[in-house]
């Protein structure tokens, strides 16, 4: 279970540059829940999963999971309850380093690492057959360092390190965006399967409208900052891709709307 | 042939300081110039103890505990106060010429009729193979208090580097490695990577302070200045290993730096030995690195200009 609670994260606070990224944010999603996060560009969605997972501290509101206030902890201290996968392809795993021990760092995911052999025998062989499971022929190349691999293999590969653990909620960040139409759908696919087998709770950041209608149980839509629009149960379960587009377009509109009153407002008063 | 086994002994050594570097330039990319003042720390802390009557061995191993606080001194200011790695080492290596200058006393201590662990290897020479035995090396007759001398820098070396790699191998030194190769992931995999990036340059310079307290008991003497170039030295040592022998497997590599500060020690001697002016060694050891940085870039892009569009 997580919850949020008016979420507050500016940057550039005091500039001209200040951006509200996170203006009042609350959220519950309950255990098993699988939301989709959708979203103008710069609406907040990265920001939202950033101030979760512990990128930096949020300015004010707190963050609860699973009981656990975990508001003010550094991202590595959260990293027990939170598996990740992010966007860019390069970004979820150690390119210099080999499949079996990127896949080792992962299983042992926010517990303690000591003076023991990193990549023991019995370890390499259980590493081995969840891979040979994602069907993608990587097995046989366990030794191979992970930057020779495509964005991909190298997304399903961090989607798996993500899941190891059974992570109490589980963030993806728009992380098939970067791949190409037919690996994404398979990294789709590998995700719905992963998250059901698992009954993880996640939060998925999508660009796909397609993608939020088909995965999950529940949409939220972000825009300047804030939640605009919610959708769960048999709502969520209706809506068809025509339905987002248009809520989409209204939020775009306000949005020139509203950029049209400012310009009108300072033509007048300053 | 006396002179050969002395710059082998002596890259053996310079061997450590490799390692060292190895850790913060080529695991962390941290280009720590803590090194110079590490160096020197080692020798000052060793050559200071033994003349003050301990133990050499004990005077060694805290030359090694000097070089970790050195090191996590640098590792501290850079991340704690998120000064660059460049400033940071700066900072700790112009503070340590003065530490170095308080534990010495002076500039230079020498070392002369002290016992230090280069003595030990002569009494056991003297021992095994008898006062002033000479041995023949395929046709070379050399003293064999060298040879013995050799083999144990060698076995201390061998010893250090399989500590190293076995240090990489645990699950704490995998996820120091993964730290220096994609900090972001393995933040998110619940690692502290400030506490790795300070340990780490504390282990580099932990290796750094040992091959200096080593150096300066094998010449005799600890001198404030030795630490001078260590940085470079190190670089050059790690990137003709690396070209010897470009393959990414940990014991490859650590083997490959310490058979590169062997060899570019030899060269050094070599052209010493046919009149190269010592003067002009920092200068020309400068230009080596320079070229080695650069060169690869350069081939790839001649080679992209060459290929018809
Ligand atoms: N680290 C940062 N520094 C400054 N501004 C940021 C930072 N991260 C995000 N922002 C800004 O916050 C807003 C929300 O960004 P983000 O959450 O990445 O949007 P998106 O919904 O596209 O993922 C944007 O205006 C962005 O420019
Ligand atoms: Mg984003």
């Amino acid at each position: 279970m997580l919850e949020i609670s008016n979420l507050y994260k500016s940057f550039n606070t005091g500039t001209i540059n200040e951006v509200n990224a996170l203006q009042d944010v609350s959220l519950s999603v309950g255990d098993g829940s699988f939301v989709c996060v959708l979203g103008t560009n710069g609406s907040g969605k990265s920001t939202l999963l950033n101030a979760i997972a512990g990128t930096f501290i949020s300015d004010a509101g707190t963050i609860i999971l699973n009981g656990r206030n975990i508001t003010r902890l550094p991202e590595h201290k959260r990293a027990c309850q939170i598996g990740r996968v992010f966007q860019n392809p390069f970004s979820g795993t150690a390119p210099g380093m080999s499949i079996s021990e990127n896949l080792a760092l992962a299983a042992k995911r926010g517990k303690k690492r000591g003076l023991g052999w990193g990549l023991p025998v019995s370890v390499v062989r259980d590493l081995k057959s969840r891979v040979k499971a994602l069907n993608m022929g990587l097995e046989e190349r366990m030794n191979t360092q992970i930057g020779k691999l495509s964005g991909g293999q190298r997304q399903a590969l961090t989607l798996l390190m993500a899941s190891w653990l059974k992570p109490d909620l589980l963030l993806l960040d728009e992380h098939t965006a970067a791949l190409d139409p037919t690996t994404a759908g398979k990294v789709i696919e590998m995700t719905k399967q992963i998250v059901t087998d698992y009954k993880l709770t996640t939060l998925m950041v999508t660009h796909s409208m397609q993608q939020a209608v088909n995965l999950g149980n529940r949409i939220i839509m972000m825009h300047q900052g804030k939640i605009k629009y919610d959708f769960s149960g048999e709502e969520k379960n209706k809506m068809k891709v025509p339905d987002l587009l248009s809520l989409f377009d209204e939020l775009r509109r306000k949005d020139q709307i509203d950029a049209g009153e400012a310009l009108l407002l300072s033509a007048k008063h300053v | 042939m006396t002179l050969l086994i002395g710059s082998i002994t002596i890259g053996l050594i310079l061997a450590l300081l490799a390692l060292g570097i190895f850790i913060s330039f080529r695991i962390f990319n941290f280009p720590d110039i803590t090194a110079e003042g590490s160096f020197t720390f080692g020798a000052a802390i060793t050559a200071s103890l033994i003349v003050a009557g301990a133990n050499p061995a004990v005077a060694t191993l805290l030359a090694f505990a000097g070089g970790l606080l050195a090191g996590s001194t640098t590792g501290l200011i850079h991340t704690r106060f998120k000064i660059n790695p460049l400033l940071s080492g700066i900072l700790v290596m112009t503070a340590l010429y003065s530490v170095n200058l308080y534990v010495m006393g002076k500039s230079n201590v020498p070392l002369l009729s002290r016992n230090t662990l280069f003595t030990w290897f002569e009494k056991f020479s003297n021992i095994i193979s008898g006062k002033d035995a000479t041995v023949n090396l395929i046709g070379w007759s050399v003293p064999a208090r060298d040879l013995w001398t050799l083999i144990f820098c060698l076995l201390i070396t061998v010893a250090f580097s399989l500590l190293l790699l076995w240090f990489f191998r645990t699950n704490i030194g995998t996820a120091m490695r993964a730290t220096g190769d994609n900090d972001q992931m393995i933040r998110a995999l619940g690692v502290n990577t400030k506490g790795m990036i300070i340990s780490g340059v504390a282990l580099s310079n932990g290796f750094i302070a040992l091959a200096g307290s080593m150096l300066a008991q094998f010449q005799g003497f600890a001198d404030v200045q030795m630490g001078i170039g260590m940085l470079v030295w190190g670089l050059a040592s790690v990137i003709i290993g690396e070209a010897l022998i470009s393959d990414n497997k940990l014991g490859l590599v650590i083997a490959g730096a310490v058979i590169g500060a062997v060899l570019f020690r030899l060269l050094v001697a070599i052209a010493l030995r046919w009149g190269m002016n010592p003067n002009n060694l920092k200068l020309i050891t400068a230009a080596f690195v320079f070229l080695a940085l650069v060169l690869p870039g350069f081939m790839k892009q001649t080679k992209k200009i060459k290929l018809p569009g």
